[in-house]
């Protein structure tokens, strides 16, 4: 890539920071530039978001048709996977897996509660009343 | 120990080897050396692993490695840690400041409240340099960004102790003597880098690593659309174009990096050979570019037949050849 090739297509990184690229300048020698990003990148982001964006819809659905407990949709919104809460809240991935059935949701105590609020940042209430 | 300065760095992990090392008195260090006297560049796709639900690829050497070997290659002394006892991690952190030494820590990204959201995954082997504290704040040199930066006490216990793999566990690492550096030992540490490269993009048993790796992608590449589904499959591609760098531009990134170890190399050893692979790994990096481009095509939703993803899998093919044949020449040089 010649140093006056380096893409600079705004995304995401607009305001924060431009990041260094090794690229060749007129003499064929290689130097450091600065790139606002790349639209090839930016949109494989994108493409990974609409993903994620699915997954968090869908959870909701199934939370609000009583399949599935809060803890499952915040879960998705966290992006994390049943392996990453289970670290986070130090139970075991299948105890977890448990805590999405609602009716056993019902029944966890504040304690239990408290630790999944801890991970998502939210309050206990927000758990037991989600709207 | 001097001032700590900020440097900037197409990768976290390259960018904090250079500023610890930089800081200890190790002035010739660049970007490029340290990546290739690390033996930074890589392929590899883990079988039967999946990352944020896609395949598990890296275009470079495993975490740690680089710097660990940067070290090692100028007898470099070392102190790291690692912690259970979260309380015990931040206390350490501040006595360590305290004392004006500039400290470097692994983390998670997914809290790292700095960072653009859309790049805040659970994503646990960035790395970035402490070098004060200011209060409740601390001075916080990111490579990826153009300034330094500050992180809360809240925020940096949160990403020292990020969970899922590659868990951080408060790790910390930073130089603690270095010995004197000749222009002989620079020389010896290029040597060992290039040939434990070439090691690795080579000699690796099985089909998964190294040049031979990048043809076993395209070989899955050839098959995902019909065992995945489109939707899938073209997930499957963004994934591999995120992966060329975390957050680096351009596709092929690494490669880029590795043509500029070796012209720097060449200006050091006097060989003149090694300019001759630069250019050969210089065109592996353009055509890791062109696959990029083509697999948007894809995930863009603007190409989804067969033979779209064919065309991705050749050239990968083509790409395997070329590192394949680079490395091999750059075997037979003598430094």
């Amino acid at each position: 890539m010649k140093k006056s090739e380096i893409p600079q297509d705004e995304g995401p990184l607009k305001g924060w920071t431009r990041e260094v690229c090794y690229a060749k300048n007129e003499d064929g020698k290689y130097e450091r530039g600065l790139s606002a990003g790349w639209s090839v990148k930016n949109d494989a982001l994108d493409s990974a978001w609409e993903e994620v964006n699915k997954s968090v819809e869908e959870a909701l659905k199934q939370v609000r048709a009583g399949k599935m407990s809060p803890i499952f949709y915040f879960m998705e919104l966290k992006l994390m996977d049943v392996a990453v809460l289970a670290h986070y809240t130090g139970f075991w991935k299948w105890t977890v897996k448990r805590h999405f059935n609602p009716f056993r949701f019902k029944k966890l105590s504040d304690k239990v509660l408290q630790k999944y609020a801890d991970v998502f940042e939210v309050s206990v209430e927000q758990l037991k009343n989600f709207k | 120990m001097q001032e700590f300065k900020h440097y900037q760095a197409a990768h976290c992990e390259n960018g904090v080897t250079v500023g610890l090392l930089k800081q200890a008195g190790l002035e010739q260090i660049t970007e490029p050396l340290a990546f290739g006297i690390g033996s930074g560049l890589f392929y590899i796709e883990i079988p039967f692993l999946k990352l944020q639900s896609g395949p598990a690829i890296s275009f470079r050497t495993f975490p740690g490695n680089i710097f660990k070997r940067t070290c090692k290659a100028f007898d470099v002394k070392l102190e790291t840690k690692k912690y259970r006892d979260e309380e015990k991690a931040m206390y350490e952190l501040d006595a360590l400041l305290e004392q004006g030494i500039s400290v470097g820590c692994q983390v998670g990204v997914f809290h790292l409240s700095y960072y653009p959201k859309q790049y805040r995954f659970h994503f646990n082997a960035h790395n970035l340099i402490v070098f004060g504290r200011e209060g409740n704040d601390y001075l916080v040199s990111d490579p990826i960004m153009e300034e330094t930066t500050t992180l809360s006490r809240q925020a940096m216990r949160k990403v020292r102790f990020a969970k899922g793999v590659l868990a951080p566990k408060g790790h910390i690492y930073y130089p603690t003597s270095i010995g004197e550096v000749t222009d002989d030992k620079l020389v010896a540490a290029i040597r060992t880098g290039i040939k434990r490269n070439c090691r690795d993009m080579l000699r690796i048993p099985g089909g998964v690593a190294g040049a031979k790796g990048i043809n076993y992608t395209a070989k899955n590449i050839r098959k995902w659309r019909d065992k995945l589904g489109e939707r899938k499959a073209a997930l499957y591609l963004g994934q591999i174009v995120r992966m060329q760098e975390e957050i680096g531009t351009g596709g092929g990134g690494f490669r880029y990096l590795y043509g500029a170890f070796l012209e720097e190399a060449a200006a050091i050893t006097g060989k003149e050979e090694l300019l001759i692979v630069s250019e050969k790994i210089t065109k592996a990096g353009d055509m890791w570019r062109d696959s990029a481009v083509q697999m948007a095509g894809i995930y863009k939703g603007r190409l989804s037949a067969q033979a779209d993803y064919n065309h991705c899998a050749d050239i990968l093919n083509q790409i395997s050849a070329v590192e394949k044949e680079a490395f091999l020449q750059l075997d037979k040089i003598k430094i």
